[in-house]
């Protein structure tokens, strides 16, 4: 049986999500750290870590607490950067929309790099399926190990900015849409928004101008380009 | 106590966003066409997700070492490099920009 999964999963694959692991396990534990100098005790940011599973928005909700900000000032910046899961269910929910079980777990697994892995798999729905779950599980798994280990370690964890980590996770992200942006639709539409979502940066709370990038998607319902470039 | 109750808030409210995706896109029936302009647009919001966060840090220019980073290990990715040497390398360029002083 374990074999089997394993097979299912593919060096290929573990090898990339390997790489991508020690990198979430590292901001985890960043993140844990920080919550501790911040003066939370360890089982928050862990119960923080365990049910909500979006990096940006703990940082973001936890540092707004903890500066004072207020319980509707800080839930909202954090809501409003998860906002961006919404197109991501609509896209690959499709995935892990069968059982109950599965209904409720792949939600929670619903992340970044969930769906990213599971749209490089391209369309095949079973590599894509195995590689949801597969990216889901594992970030899971280290993202709480860290934010453990870092909240109890406290300071002797590495900085993620020293070791460039800022730079590896976007990197990854890029490297995962590229097999998407062969489509010529596709592409034009994600420049559209990478545009408009880099200059409202400048005045938007953060969260809304990447949500703002689906406007590019415009250019695709007005392209007729759009069919040929499917098929 | 506050704290608490923003963990849980936060934690219930990220849910129903991931919920309200697959809900949402099982109410309607969808076009083929509309169908690939939904998957475009995970796509869409990513490569925003990637380019912004390379670019900008809290609304103001990164300076250069973590978009360096970036665009090194968008490269490797589009020479087709394995993604583990994508990480290593986008990691690494920004770090050695950053300890040799670069911002």
């Amino acid at each position: 049986m374990r074999s089997r999964l394993l097979r299912a999963i593919g060096p290929e694959l573990l090898r990339d999500i390997s790489a991508l692991a020690a990198g979430i396990l590292i901001v985890g534990a960043s993140f844990g750290a920080i919550a501790t100098a911040e003066g939370v005790p360890w089982w928050q940011s862990t119960a923080m870590s365990l049910l909500v599973f979006a990096g940006a928005s703990q940082f973001a909700t936890l540092g707004i607490m903890t500066a004072g900000g207020g319980l509707l000032a800080g839930v909202a910046a954090g809501l409003i950067l998860n906002l961006r899961h919404l197109p991501y269910g609509m896209a690959i929910g499709g995935l892990y929309w069968t059982s109950l079980r599965a209904k409720i777990f792949g939600t929670h697994l619903l992340i970044d790099q969930s769906t990213a892995f599971a749209l490089a798999a391209g369309r095949d729905p079973r590599r894509a399926r195995v590689a949801f779950w597969t990216v889901g599980i594992s970030l899971f798994v280290v993202w709480n190990v860290g934010t453990v280990a870092g909240a109890l370690a406290g300071g002797f964890i590495a900085d993620p900015a020293a070791l460039g980590l800022d730079a590896a996770l976007p990197a990854i992200l890029l490297a995962l849409v590229l097999p998407g942006l062969r489509d010529r639709a596709t592409l034009l539409a994600g420049v559209v928004g990478a545009v408009i979502a880099l200059v409202t940066a400048r005045f938007l709370p953060e969260g809304v101008p990447v949500l703002l990038a689906l406007l590019g998607l415009a250019v695709m319902w007005r392209g007729a380009g759009a069919k040929e470039a499917a098929s | 106590m506050t704290m608490l109750a923003a963990i849980l808030a936060l934690a219930l409210g990220t849910f129903l966003i991931r919920l309200a995706g697959p809900l949402l896109r099982n109410r309607i029936a969808l076009s083929e066409r509309a169908e690939a302009i939904v998957k475009a647009g995970a796509t869409v919001v990513l490569l925003a997700l990637a380019v912004t966060s390379a670019l900008m840090v809290e609304g103001e220019f990164a300076g250069w070492a973590l978009p360096a980073g970036v665009l090194v290990g968008g490269v490797l990715a589009w020479r087709r490099l394995p993604l583990a040497v994508v990480v290593v390398a986008a990691a690494a360029t920004t770090a050695l920009l950053r300890l040799a002083g670069v911002a």
